[in-house]
């Protein structure tokens, strides 16, 4: 990691008229990013929510250096992305974690790579397998060290994920809708888990859902986007307080702001029309 | 139900929790489950149910015991096969043939599979032209190997190369191909280089499936390499088996088939042992 010097900007992630066309697709195809705009500070939360198709995995997908742009740029700690890098780690939905390796091998895979193991001291590789259990702690998967990922639950699958890629200590965790197929407990689960991570690790988090519950519960400032084109429709600031609880999810401030949200997710993915077409045949059966 | 009935002795109290219990779900239902203790019954029977069928058929004499020698007969041959004939020369040179032949189909096959399943230009390049030679029959190439390595033992060992490095090319790409996108991709966003995905990821991923393949194509080698020696030699269990018929020597066609299947069928156990051993975390019961 070279070191950083004074920067001219505070954002640790900046998203300049960004444009995204999928190479091969049919003329006329409404592009699948336009024009985003969109700057992530340091050690900030931010969570993306839209329809399907809004494109909010392939900006995601962008700032990993695992898709490339067609237009604009993106810049992760003053330096245009260009590919993927250590600095950026990615948690995906599922089948990322090796099978053939323990939790803790898993945990430690970063190590193995040699971005990791240059000039290394022995008390580097001591402070790393200090971190490793460490972070073991820090998503209470200590009993399980030598478990195989087979052997655990969905959720503790995820957990162990996300402590592979805070390993590296990345600038910046991606997150692609890593709960999405867990159970609605476990998922609350893990929501106060990522909360605690995030203010124990002091990294800067983004993060894709389509649950806009989650999104609000989870974010300091919430993405709406919107699709055909993949575009930013606006971007929310919270309202609630720092350190989130469980109940604020039943407070108004919550509710309104996952009102609005709804509102428009359903406008711009089609289920209102749909909405407005089941209620039509409901109509019609009743009348006849 | 049970209400009603008059609970009387010992034997209809159990009779009567018998019929309180849920009813088991068939056997024969769609992907039903079978105890352990039905497997093995059902497996003993697909065994030892030909065997019977055998056994009776040339019993009865309705056979003429050139045609089908019973398996006394065949047992008998075996041995002094083994004690006079030299069975065991004639099964080691066999043995060698399909390792040899399988070995350098697999020596090859790997790292060339690998690549194709790692690298899109190498797919391109490599795979139609390896799926079109696929389909050519490995038995029609008999006649060109004789003609370029004559009858010693690399036109054996060519003939089991062609007959299984073509698909064992092809199976390896796919089993590197199915190596889920997100291991790879949360290599690449650890900071993994090219090489450290092709020795970290994709290879160790794909390993169990790789052995599955090597065991399933090592079935096909035992497969030409009788092709091989029925035609192109003058040692092995083919060549026994060849040598036999035209003496309307049955017994050692029977013995030698059987004796080949027998050797198979270890090589197949001796295979998912391995895999058990190497990839114990695929073995686990949830």
């Amino acid at each position: 990691m070279p070191n950083i010097a004074p920067q001219v900007s505070v954002a640790k992630a900046e998203i300049r008229r960004l444009g995204k066309v999928f190479s091969g697709a049919a003329a006329g195809t409404p592009a699948a990013l336009q024009d985003i705009d969109l700057s992530i500070e340091d050690n900030e939360f931010v969570t993306l929510v839209g329809a399907s198709g809004c494109g909010k995995s392939t900006l995601l997908r962008i700032l990993a250096g695992l898709e490339h742009h067609t237009s604009g740029e993106v810049i992760c700690n003053g330096q245009a992305i260009t590919g993927p890098g250590a600095e950026r780690a990615m948690v995906f939905q599922h089948y990322s974690l090796y099978p053939w390796l323990t939790v803790m091998e898993n945990i430690k895979f970063s190590r193995m790579l040699k971005v990791n193991r240059e000039d290394l001291s022995s008390s580097d590789v001591e402070a790393a397998s200090g971190r490793a259990d460490a972070l073991l702690n820090l998503i209470g998967l200590a009993k399980v060290a030598k478990s195989y990922p087979s052997q655990l639950s969905g959720g503790m699958q995820q957990r162990v994920a996300i402590a592979r890629a805070l390993m590296g200590r990345p600038q910046v965790l991606l997150m692609d809708e890593p709960f999405g197929a867990l159970d609605a407990q476990t998922r609350e689960v893990m929501h106060d888990l990522i909360l605690h991570i995030h203010r124990m690790e002091k990294t800067t988090i983004v993060f894709v859902t389509h649950d806009v519950d989650e999104a609000i519960y989870l974010g300091q400032r919430v993405v709406l986007m919107e699709p055909r084109p993949g575009r930013i429709h606006s971007i929310y600031p919270v309202p609630l307080p720092e350190r989130r609880e469980q109940d604020m999810k039943h407070s108004a401030p919550f509710r309104e702001l996952k009102a609005e949200i709804l509102k428009h997710i359903r406008v711009s993915s089609g289920m209102t029309t749909d909405l407005d077409l089941l209620d039509q045949i409901s109509q019609q059966g009743e009348a006849g | 139900m049970s209400a009603t009935a008059p609970p009387v002795g010992t034997g209809s109290v159990a009779k009567a929790r018998a019929s309180n219990m849920p009813p088991k779900p068939s056997i024969w239902g769609i992907a039903g489950r079978l105890s352990r203790t039905q497997y093995w019954a059902f497996a003993a029977l697909g065994l030892v149910v030909p065997f019977v069928v055998w056994a009776a058929l040339s019993a009865s004499g309705w056979i003429d015991p050139v045609f089908m020698p019973g398996p006394s007969a065949v047992f008998q041959r075996l041995t002094t096969w083994l004690i006079e004939d030299d069975l065991l020369a004639d099964t080691t040179i066999s043995v060698y043939r399909v390792l040899a032949g399988f070995a350098l189909s697999a020596a090859l096959a790997l790292p060339i599979g690998l690549l194709i399943g790692a690298f899109r230009p190498v797919e391109a390049l490599l795979e139609p032209l390896t799926d079109f030679i696929r389909y050519m029959p490995a038995v029609a190439f008999i006649p060109l190997v004789m003609l370029w390595f004559g009858i010693d033992e690399s036109a054996k060992i060519a003939i089991i190369f062609i007959g299984t490095f073509f698909q064992m090319v092809l199976m390896v790409a796919e089993n590197v191909r199915l190596v889920p996108t997100a291991q790879v991709e949360a290599a690449q966003t650890m900071g993994a280089t090219r090489d450290e995905i092709i020795r970290l990821v994709l290879l160790q991923s794909a390993k169990p499936a790789i052995l599955d393949t090597l065991r399933i194509t090592m079935g096909w080698a035992w497969t030409y390499l009788v092709v091989a020696e029925l035609v192109a030699s003058n040692s092995g269990l083919g060549y026994a088996i060849l040598k036999a018929q035209r003496f309307l020597k049955t017994d050692t066609i029977f013995g030698g088939i059987i004796l080949i299947g027998v050797i198979g069928l270890l090589m197949d156990q001796a295979f998912r042992w391995l895999h058990r051993r190497a990839f114990p975390y695929m073995h686990f019961k949830r």
